[in-house]
């Protein structure tokens, strides 16, 4: 199928089947799979800036179903994303003036390729470290569906301890007072990480809530979710207006993601939340080795 | 239990072939027939189309959640 906005000649089946896969990751992981479908769009031949702005594109339509599914579940804590909101939108903004700074240098698909191979692989090693390290634990073998536990919970109850107003409290989450400005910062370094690689930067985001924050796993996959919506709406306004989406490639994805993002979406029922975070960690290992493949395969770069 | 599983299995492949049908005839009757009408938004007016290209994504998505959970509701139903 010919798509003439970005002229990429690509497959509908290949596009739908990707957003399929796409949509179970990201109902079950709280993720919006760019490091899969940004470099799965890149493997067929797709630029980096046009693979980063559609690939934003097709995640706000899959992130608003899973967010529906999640809400509904109870998963979502309302307060702190739309607190959250404030500083994604900033991040998302600086990450894409970002990529038009590197467009204009004409280096934008080597340094993204890099980026995110040491962003993914960092991720995943941190996170089999410590959901290992928590499972080995009584604690990790202990939780309950949504009560939950994490190796390096100090650090988070160290965060919240900051007395740097002003502060919030976050009753949904289980947190008693927290520094507006720690969130803000998460959200920002997750924004920025959205606006430059590309989706909704679950994979930055998640682990963040989780481990910074201290954020019950079901509760950071949901509300993290419901920040995708909003980093990848206005990531996809603003990549829009610069030239880099092709919507038509985002709606024949998002056809598969649909039904992927339900099926994700009631299976996270199932499993705990150090359990959840122990399978994320394959994710970002496939992202990054489809991204090496790329960068030593296709002739774009 | 193990019942209930192939009967829930069995449901989600019948909305899948259901759905791809669906998804197939939808490349070619919408997707094409926009395909023109977007390029010519894209190229001309940005912000339009910034815009149309997020109201399209989620008015999809919204349209879509309906369409499966009404297939896999119906499935479901027929199949107990």
């Amino acid at each position: 199928m010919y798509f003439p906005i970005s002229g990429a000649q690509i497959s509908p089946i290949y596009l739908a089947v990707v957003g399929f896969i796409i949509g179970i990751l990201g109902g079950f992981f709280g993720v919006g799979g760019s490091f899969i479908a940004g470099p799965a769009l890149r493997l067929v031949g797709l630029d980096w800036n046009f693979a980063v702005g559609t690939d934003l594109a097709h995640i706000v339509g899959k992130s608003v179903v899973a967010a529906r599914r999640h809400r509904a579940l109870g998963n979502v804590d309302l307060k702190l994303g739309f607190i959250m909101a404030l500083g994604t939108i900033a991040g998302a903004e600086a990450g894409a003036q970002l990529i038009q700074l590197l467009k204009r240098a004409g280096q934008v698909n080597l340094v993204i390729s890099i980026v995110s191979i040491v962003v993914y692989l960092s991720i995943s090693i941190f996170m089999i470290w410590e959901s290992r390290k928590t499972l080995k634990s009584r604690q990790g073998k202990r939780t309950g569906s949504k009560r939950d536990h994490s190796a390096i919970r100090h650090f988070a109850r160290r965060i919240q301890r900051l007395r740097l107003f002003p502060l919030v409290s976050l009753p949904e989450s289980g947190i008693k007072s927290i520094s507006i400005w720690v969130i803000l910062l998460v959200a920002f370094v997750g924004g920025f990480f959205s606006g430059f690689l590309g989706g909704g930067a679950g994979y930055i985001r998640m682990p963040s809530l989780v481990y910074v924050l201290g954020i019950p796993t079901h509760l950071a996959v949901g509300t993290d979710l419901f920040e995708i919506v909003i980093s990848a709406s206005y990531g996809t306004f603003s990549h829009a207006v610069k030239g880099n989406v092709d919507i038509l490639i985002a709606l024949v994805m998002n056809t598969g993601a649909a039904i992927g993002a339900q099926i994700g979406a009631i299976s996270t029922q199932y499993f705990t939340g150090p359990k959840i975070r122990l399978a994320f960690v394959p994710l970002p290992v496939i992202g990054a080795a489809i991204v090496i493949y790329t960068l030593l395969t296709v002739h774009k770069l | 239990m193990k019942k209930e599983t192939t009967k829930t299995l069995r449901a989600f492949a019948l909305e899948l072939a259901i759905y791809a049908l669906l998804v197939v005839a939808y490349f070619f009757l919408v997707l094409h027939l926009l395909g023109g009408w977007l390029h010519g938004l894209e190229s001309n007016h940005r912000y339009l189309y910034a815009g149309t290209a997020i109201l399209l994504i989620i008015g999809q998505a919204v349209v879509l959640e309906s369409v499966t959970t009404f297939l896999l509701r119906r499935l479901r139903g027929r199949s107990e």
